[in-house]
């Protein structure tokens, strides 16, 4: 065989292309900011949140407050004499300000929805989880849950339970929330058999960790970036269902301004009224949009290759 | 009829990523006469997928190709437009892919997908295509032919598998074929059929075969022509007695010294390597790709343009500056082919 | 094939019988079902009377195999409001519901997975961009208030459809584009994805290289392999509609089961309520196990094994 010496000062001839690799922070960092859809959503969405918070002190009026002596007045965009920027988005058909049920109406939708995501989020988790982690019978048993589940008509168990039930924010609350777990169950019940089969876990298993310790310690964090984005397709989900309850007549109660309650206050006025309808339709939708476009960045930003 | 069947004359394939231009193949240039075997041997990263797809115009979207010269018995492929080429593909010019068990569409039968691949081209009915498909079948060494026809893929083996996508690359009676390391995902004791039977379907249809492999062991066996290609650009060529026998590029050298010979290597010297890793294509590069791992190599091999020179024998060539002797000279192997 | 099938035959069968006992049970949720529905101006004799005749005083075991057997031999009780039997009242209305179903699927289906495969075609293009688009805001605008938008600027200012009601074609159109458009999002993107997914598979590059035309490879090779989790879904989304429906109907007054089910609700007509809730859930298990065996179908790696 010939020598295989190679000559020792050869310097490989290449062309200098060291570049400094970012972190991984720095690079999801990067991914963030670039993201629009993500900016957006979360700037439209800490926005919608600060004025829920900050609401007694930003609205201008008490949005209970009837009087119909200064009933159905436009909005200040309107071509009316009565237009004025005292009532900038006008008032409803009982002389309420609707600039000031808008604000106050956010934090009805962001509590029941978020409310409800936690409570569903907690019980299609741990399904999900216990199935993907157990496998065999457990995961038979929650499929056999899931299916049920998938197979009752929500909008009409929710109208019908809370009719029989009462309706309070706390009882529509709980009814969502034990009502749209499924997509938690599904997701994570996948997400977890996906992990559960990786080697770190295995090698957790061999050096005798106890199984909570493999759920929380290696199993969880794995799982977060999916249970994100799921818990803001939820929250969107009951946003939209609480909506569609209280204009149903069958969600938050009246007085309260809940936005899907004044669509339908609104709603026999339409004619000559749209805007009673069109500026809490409106702001449902930046919300809605805004959640859902931040769960798609958080998906997009934690792991591209999931885009598709 | 020319007995040239594919012509192709500085053919290069680009692809613009994210850090610039990737030079995938940088003017190459091979033939394939009727008859005729040519392999095209490099590990991978090297290029020759890319070149067949080129061959082909079956290139993703972003690539680009350019070539001097890309004819096919003569026709002209580089000014065809997608309509022709369409045309031309599965008819006069067959490609076979390296993995059989996704190559075929789960959804139809196997009958299906081969009589498809010639009532595209000709005009016969589906009873002739089916005589078609039954007689090629039979011709790989498929029995029970008929049935067969009625069957999924994923009821077949890989290595039948692979045997029908020849036959359905026959059904046009193509002649040339491009297969592209058709034995790399199967058994080692099937890809020996595999092998001959290709052979044996080239030298009965008078076809001409490209066969892209990294198996040097595979070339062995059936090449008539080899080009060796390594980072892009075809470092040597020949036939595969004057490649293997007397190789004049260094890296085809380092090639064939990485191949233990039972009986002959040295058991108590490692086994030969080529030290370094293959060079990025993006960008700017040497003249000579292999330079920084050439046990030979000099400063002059980094500047200027390599062009292929002719090496002591006919139709022997080879991309370096050293003399075609240098290899020899340490050669220690026996005759491989 | 046959064994896949069995299997799940008999997961449908035991989540109906599940579900049989959650909609059983739901009447208990308000306390005293008697009481529920004798309404609020009843005497204590009415109230009795009323527990006697709908067998509210029986053993509650006793009283669900009573509505069980019932139920599967077509009585599905009586309404006390209506004063006629359920059942009919509800086979009476259902195929309105079923039309309006059918339409809003059927304008899902065509605007979004021709929408689906273009995107796939050109990602990251033009079409591609305004696809998502249309799925993002799809997704986001609540079908309550997209349907009063439709009524306004379409049958109030141009005045070009009915509002209301269910008698002709015409009627139908905004209803089932306010129902369907609800499902074009998800369908839409599972198309995207599919066929992307199948673009780039290697059987695809063989159906290139045999020199098929583009048509061909897309429609024979690609959608037909990129369609199959497709149609699970939208028989999924149908289920999903048809429970959905109800938001929609009261808005158009459209004479359907969903409107029923509103009615009933309103009125606390417990025997309605609890048919209504377990015809739709048997429907539904009915669709997926239908859309199971349709995706086994149209998969010959599951139909022919």
């Amino acid at each position: 065989m010939g020598d295989t010496v190679q000559k020792t000062d050869s310097v490989p001839v290449i062309a200098d292309r060291t570049v400094d690799e970012p972190s991984p922070a720095e690079r999801a960092r990067k991914r963030m900011f670039g993201h629009f859809g993500f900016m957006f959503g979360a700037i439209v969405l800490l926005t919608i949140f600060a004025i829920a918070f900050l609401a007694p002190l930003i609205s201008p009026h008490d949005p209970l407050d009837q009087q119909l002596a200064r009933k159905l007045i436009p909005p200040v965009w309107h071509d009316s004499p009565k237009a004025s920027w005292e009532f900038p988005l006008g008032t409803d058909q009982f002389g309420r300000d609707y600039l000031s049920r808008l604000i106050y109406g956010s934090q009805i939708s962001l509590l029941i929805g978020f409310a409800a995501m936690l409570i569903s989020g907690v019980i299609g988790t741990a399904l999900g989880v216990a199935a993907g982690y157990f496998g065999g019978r457990v995961d038979m048993v929650v499929n056999f849950i899931i299916t049920t589940r998938l197979s009752l008509p929500v909008v009409l168990v929710a109208l019908a339970v809370v009719s029989l039930v009462g309706n309070s924010l706390w009882i529509v609350i709980w009814v969502l929330g034990l009502l749209i777990w499924d997509r938690f169950a599904v997701v994570m019940r996948s997400t977890t058999q996906q992990v559960r089969n990786l080697d770190y876990v295995a090698a957790a298993q061999a050096i005798g960790c106890s199984t909570p310790r493999i759920i929380f310690a290696e199993i969880m964090p794995n799982i977060v970036n999916n249970l994100i984005v799921v818990a803001t397709i939820e929250m969107a989900h009951a946003i939209i269902l609480e909506a569609a309850l209280s204009f149903l007549g069958l969600g938050v109660q009246p007085p309260a301004p809940s936005w899907g309650l004044m669509i339908a206050e609104g709603k026999n006025h339409m004619l000559f009224d749209p805007w009673l309808v069109g500026i809490p339709g409106t702001a449902l939708f930046i919300l809605i949009l805004s959640i859902n476009l931040l769960g798609d960045g958080i998906r997009d930003v934690t792991a591209p290759e999931n885009r598709n | 009829m020319s007995d040239r069947i594919l012509e192709v004359e500085n053919l290069t394939v680009d692809i613009p990523v994210g850090g610039g231009m990737l030079h995938a193949v940088q003017g190459i240039s091979f033939h394939v006469d009727r008859g005729e075997t040519l392999c095209i041997v490099g590990e991978s990263g090297c290029g020759k997928s890319l070149t067949s797809l080129a061959v082909m115009d079956l290139l993703p979207k972003k690539a680009i190709r350019g070539a001097d010269k890309l004819a096919l018995a003569g026709e002209d492929m580089l000014g065809a437009g997608e309509r022709r080429m369409s045309d031309i593909r599965g008819n006069t010019m067959g490609m076979i892919f390296q993995e059989p068990m996704t190559s075929l569409n789960p959804a139809y039968t196997i009958g299906n997908q081969m009589e498809e691949a010639l009532k595209r081209h000709r005009n016969v009915s589906t009873r002739e295509a089916r005589d078609r498909a039954i007689y090629l079948l039979e011709k790989v060494g498929i029995t029970a032919a008929e049935s067969r026809l009625s069957q999924y893929p994923h009821q077949l083996s890989g290595g039948l598998r692979q045997r029908v996508m020849i036959a359905m690359t026959l059904m046009c009676g193509p002649n040339l074929i491009i297969a592209d390391e058709p034995t790399t995902a199967l058994d080692v004791t099937i890809q020996a059929q595999i092998l001959l039977l290709l052979a044996e379907l080239q030298r009965e249809f008078e076809m001409g075969l490209i066969l892209i492999t990294h198996d040097l062991g595979v070339v062995a066996r059936i090449a008539d022509r080899v080009a060796v290609m390594y980072a892009g650009q075809i470092v040597e060529e020949g036939t595969a007695d004057q490649v293997f026998n007397r190789p004049t590029h260094p890296y085809t050298q380092g090639l064939l010294d990485c191949i233990p010979i039972p009986g002959k290597t040295d058991r108590s010297k490692p086994l030969g390597s080529i030290p370094g890793i293959v060079p990025s294509l993006v960008g700017r590069f040497n003249a000579c790709h292999f330079a920084e791992r050439c046990t030979y190599g000099t400063a002059e091999c980094t500047e200027g343009n390599i062009d292929m020179r002719d090496a002591a024998e006919d139709g022997h060539r080879y991309r370096c500056l050293l003399d075609p002797e240098t290899c020899n000279k340490n050669a220690v192997r026996e005759e491989v082919v | 094939m046959l064994i896949y099938a069995l299997k799940r035959l008999s997961i449908a069968l035991l989540v109906a019988v599940t579900v049989s006992l959650l909609t059983f049970s739901m009447i208990y949720l308000s306390g005293d079902p008697a009481m529920a529905l004798a309404g609020e101006s009843a005497t204590q004799a009415d109230i009795e009377n009323i527990r006697r005749v709908y067998g509210y005083d029986q053993p509650i075991i006793v009283q669900y195999f009573a509505w069980l057997g019932h139920a599967l031999t077509g009585n599905l009780g009586h309404s006390h409001y209506l004063k006629s039997e359920v059942a009919d009242v509800i086979f009476q209305r259902l195929p309105v519901t079923m039309t309006l179903g059918a339409c809003a699927l059927g304008f899902a289906l065509t605007l979004s997975i021709p929408l689906g495969v273009l995107a796939a075609m050109r990602p990251n293009t033009l079409i591609d961009r305004f696809a998502l688009t249309v799925a993002v805001i799809g997704q986001a605008l609540p079908s309550f208030w997209f349907a009063l938008i439709m009524i306004f600027f379409f049958g109030v200012a141009l005045r070009w459809l009915p509002i209301t009601g269910s008698g002709s074609w015409m009627n139908f159109i905004m209803p089932s584009v306010a129902l369907g458009y609800y499902i074009t999002p998800a369908v839409m993107r599972l198309t995207r994805a599919g066929m992307i997914e199948v673009l780039s598979s290697d059987y695809i590059r063989t159906a290139r290289a045999k020199g098929l035309r583009p048509i061909v490879v897309l429609f024979k090779h690609a959608l037909r392999n990129a369609i199959i989790p497709v149609v699970s879904l939208a028989a999924v989304q149908f289920g999903f509609m048809l429970g959905g429906s109800i938001v929609i109907e009261t808005i158009f007054a459209i004479n359907g089961l969903g409107q029923l089910a509103w009615e009933s609700i309103l009125r606390a007509d417990l025997p309605m309520m609890q048919a209504i809730v377990l015809v739709l859930s048997c429907f539904y298990i009915v669709l997926t196990f239908l859309a199971d065996l349709l995706n086994a179908f149209l998969d010959p790696r599951i139909r022919v094994s």
